[in-house]
């Protein structure tokens, strides 16, 4: 999608006549902070970034994006890891951070009703003085946002026991591309119609702008306990995961770090993790002190039975942020030990852990680089974190091609490519990958009921069939694993 | 490595190459379709259209995947509830959402597509929130898959959340894989002496304490409590009620559930007048007093009144308290009104679009939802 300079000419005049000179940046210099996400290796200029304040401006935006054609990047505080707020050369980045005020607490019925722009954190902040939190916890909470994170599904430690974005949000109001604003849910535990609320939370911004949210709050539970488990095989800890699932207990949060990961966590944050291990789990149990007790018995039994080498148990307040600060610190500590990582997303059944990684460790060989894996074992959504030299001559393409080879892996083993983070635009190939052309056709037929001429987000979250038979012609996919030459085991 | 399939007494028994061929020739005849599992909930919602094209759903039955510990299950729409139900319970997991069984023919497809959920649904959350993945016949005429086995999954449009209580207007729904829990070790049940407010008073009380509450009834001025979780958490539990005045245990409480959960309790069989299911917000206080009956569930979200109140102050009253009425039962005491209220324009139209595009001839369940969809 191009646009002509005559359009860029007619949208700049129409978006002063909106937006005070401040909050409609045009200069080289004002975009540069705008070219990209959390996810920095790719970087675009958008023709213009619009910082409304107001729903009247963003529908009067709207719509005159939606008169010139001229397509619109929703963005809230440009955490994403999956570039889904990458800007479009030929559209504008429509900036939601001026939202960011918390109307409504309401401790009865345990809701907030706050802006998009309002941070994941800032939200459970605000409800601590009821004894009510905000369940999901992306690693970014102090500087995310929760229209993003609508947008997104966003996930976190907690969403084993808590659930994600989408089982904790229950109404939002979007403007369309018509510039209506509607608002999808209600402040009921059901509502008539369709679900257009699940429908749109994790549309990654390509059905309509999200401009406040009605969170559901929780009470935080009275106590909790952090248990660590250290093993001296890696399957061991990865079929332990199932197992403490099967013993009838959810745990908040269930982590599991592999030996690269202990290292580098333990060089950063000095959690006390065993360095001679292969892997380590942590489990987070929460409840009242009765409930607890009898939780830890159990699955410090059921470990102790999986062949864990040792298991601890933090209950105090410090040393439980030991033990997490080690998990914590794991992204940047990893990022200390190579110049660059890239972090993959993928989803899979448990029981097939031990077996995904056994075969990411093959394909490490193969492609002669490094993984650490630290990531939420209890839902199965691996983060391994490709280790990689951006300055090497094709080590980029090389990390790219090692990410893609375990996403189809996920998708092979009856997972996803994205557990957590999006497809936005690092993962649209590997979607042609998990849909074939009649479930893209379908996702295409929801776009346009909503966006029909593609103004919302082009190019993001959902592949042209077009760019998938391409793609189909360099790979060979139809269930075929990459490099048969690779032992499987 | 666990066998991915349990054995059981359910057929396996795929037919979805003959349920995807009428499904087309409907398409290339554009007649309409009225998709049917096992009938238990025709009287919910808005008429089928008269039409001798019925999808028969029932026989395309099985469990396709189960493996205990991924707390997943995947079985073909016209499974049986109850046969579902069972093999759940010989691995001590449940559907968390309890979904009502109005009789023993209820299928799964039909429990995803009126999506109702059961007096577990305000503690363990709804239908909704325990799909995980669903494959459909859409419009085109073909069979797709959406979502998985696995709890976090971004990946495209949310399409088994959409299938949920769209009345089969937007697809037919031929298999669907849903999160289990683990059965709770142990229950019980008290009753209490209180009246309305009372209750409601309660409701509030408990809802910031950790009480293992997995289902709440007031009627005719008793308040039932059931309790789950393990002998410990019962045993704390148990304090806070004790209390109470007039606080009695249960016995054959599984069956007052199975009432409720069933509508073979005597508020829901023995109704002569319409039925209103009410949604409101859980703090709702009471509001105006229909004449007629009224029994709480949901900590206050779900009330069902029967009375012959006008249609209109039923869903005004409701509405002020920023909730909504379903017209359940009674339609033929009440021919004129739609069972389901009417969605603001904007909203409706963005219903209407949907509908446009996933089922461009209008084939799938016309009208049944709402009229024009």
């Amino acid at each position: 999608m191009i646009t002509s300079p005559e359009v860029h000419k007619n949208l700049l005049l129409a978006l002063r006549e909106i937006l005070a000179e401040d909050y409609l940046l045009t200069t080289k210099e004002d975009l540069k902070p705008y070219e990209c996400d959390g996810l920095s290796s790719y970087q675009r200029l958008p023709l213009a970034v619009a910082l409304p304040s107001t729903i009247e401006e963003v529908q009067k935006i709207i719509r005159v994006c939606e008169s010139l054609r001229v397509p619109v990047v929703a963005r809230g505080a440009g955490t994403g890891l999956s570039g889904g707020a990458l800007p479009h050369e030929g559209g504008i980045i429509l900036g939601l951070a001026r939202f960011n005020q918390i109307f409504d607490i309401d401790p009865e019925n345990m809701t907030m009703r706050v802006q998009p722009g309002v941070r994941n954190l800032a939200i459970s902040e605000a409800a601590a003085p009821y004894g009510l939190y905000y369940a999901p916890d992306p690693s970014s909470q102090i500087a995310c946002s929760i229209g993003g994170n609508v947008a997104e599904n966003a996930g976190g430690v907690h969403c084993l026991k808590y659930g994600l974005t989408v089982h904790n949000v229950l109404e939002v109001k979007i403007v369309t591309v018509d510039g209506d604003l509607i608002a999808l849910g209600s402040n009921t535990l059901d509502t008539p119609g369709y679900d257009l609320l699940a429908l749109v939370t994790g549309s990654e911004g390509m059905l309509g702008v999200i401009v406040e949210v009605l969170v559901k709050l929780l009470p935080r539970p009275p106590a909790t306990k952090v248990l660590m488990a250290a093993f001296d095989y890696i399957e061991d800890a990865a079929n332990a995961v199932a197992t403490v699932i099967s013993a009838g207990i959810i745990p908040a949060g269930l982590e599991m770090m592999d030996q690269l990961a202990i290292e580098a966590a333990e060089t950063f944050a000095h959690a006390g993790y065993p360095l001679d291990a292969e892997a380590i789990l942590l489990c987070e149990l929460d409840g009242n002190e009765a409930q607890l007790n009898e939780q830890v018995s159990i699955v410090t039994d059921t470990l102790r039975a999986a062949n864990a080498s040792s298991v601890v148990m933090a209950s105090s307040t410090e040393d439980k942020a030991k033990l997490w600060a080690g998990r914590k610190a794991a992204f940047p500590a990893v990022g200390r030990m190579s110049p660059d990582y890239y972090c993959m997303d993928g989803t899979i059944p448990r029981k097939h852990i031990a077996q995904v990684l056994m075969e990411i460790k093959a394909l490490s060989k193969h492609y002669g680089l490094r993984v650490a894996n630290v990531f939420h074992a209890g839902d199965g959504n691996l983060h391994p974190l490709i280790l990689f030299d951006a300055n090497q001559d094709g080590e980029l393409q090389k990390a790219e091609r090692f990410g893609a080879d375990i996403l189809e892996l996920c998708v092979k083993m009856g997972g996803t490519i994205t557990g957590e983070h999006g497809v936005g635009h690092e993962k649209i190939d590997q979607m042609c990958v998990q849909f074939n052309e009649d479930e893209l056709s379908h996702f295409h037929h929801i776009k346009h009921a909503f966006d029909p001429y593609e103004l919302l987000n082009p190019g993001k979250a959902i592949p042209t069939l077009h760019r998938c038979a391409e793609l189909g012609a360099m790979h060979v996919h139809n269930g075929e694993l990459p490099h048969p030459d690779i032992p499987r085991f | 490595m666990a066998l991915n399939i349990i054995p059981s007494t359910i057929s396996d028994c795929d037919i979805s190459a003959q349920l995807q061929q009428q499904v087309q020739s409907s398409i290339d005849l554009r007649s309409p379709l009225v998709i049917r599992g096992g009938g238990s909930k025709s009287f919910y919602g808005r008429a089928s259209v008269e039409t001798s094209n019925i999808l028969e759903m029932k026989h395309h039955t099985g469990v396709m995947d189960y493996d205990p510990t991924e707390l997943a299950i995947t079985v073909r729409a016209g499974t049986r509830l109850k046969d579902l139900e069972a093999l759940l319970d010989s691995k001590q997991q449940i559907l968390a959402f309890e979904p009502p069984q109005f009789n023993a023919n209820s299928t799964i497809g039909g429990v995803v597509a009126a999506g109702l959920s059961g007096p577990r649904r305000a503690y363990t959350g709804s239908i909704r929130d325990a799909i995980l993945g669903v494959d459909i016949i859409n419009g085109d005429g073909k069979i797709v898959h959406f979502g998985g086995q696995v709890m976090k999954n971004v990946a495209g449009y949310d399409m088994s959340r959409l299938m949920v209580r769209s009345m089969g207007t937007l697809g037919v729904i031929l298999s669907v894989s849903l999160r289990v829990l683990p059965k709770p070790n142990k229950e019980i049940t008290v009753v209490i002496d209180a009246s309305q407010e009372e209750s409601l008073g309660y409701y509030q009380q408990w809802r910031l304490q950790h009480l293992p509450i997995t289902a709440t009834v007031w009627y005719n001025d008793k308040l039932t409590v059931r309790l789950s979780g393990t002998e410990i958490t019962l045993g704390i539990a148990m304090q806070s009620f004790e209390s109470l005045p007039s606080t009695t245990v249960l016995n054959d409480a599984d069956i007052f559930w199975q009432s409720i959960r069933n509508h073979h309790h005597p508020f829901f069989s023995e109704v002569t007048k319409p039925l209103w299911r009410l949604s409101l917000p859980s703090s709702t206080k009471v509001i105006a007093r229909f004449e007629g009956d009224l029994l709480i569930e949901w900590g206050g979200g779900q009330r069902w009144v029967s009375s012959n109140v006008p249609a209109n102050i039923v869903r005004g009253v409701v509405k002020r308290h920023g909730g909504y009425a379903t017209l359940f039962t009674g339609h033929k005491l009440l021919p004129e009104v739609p069972p389901f209220p009417t969605l603001a324009p904007e909203l409706f139209a963005l219903h209407k679009s949907l509908k446009r595009k996933l089922d461009p001839q209008g084939i799938f369940n016309p009208g049944r939802l709402y009229r024009d969809l």
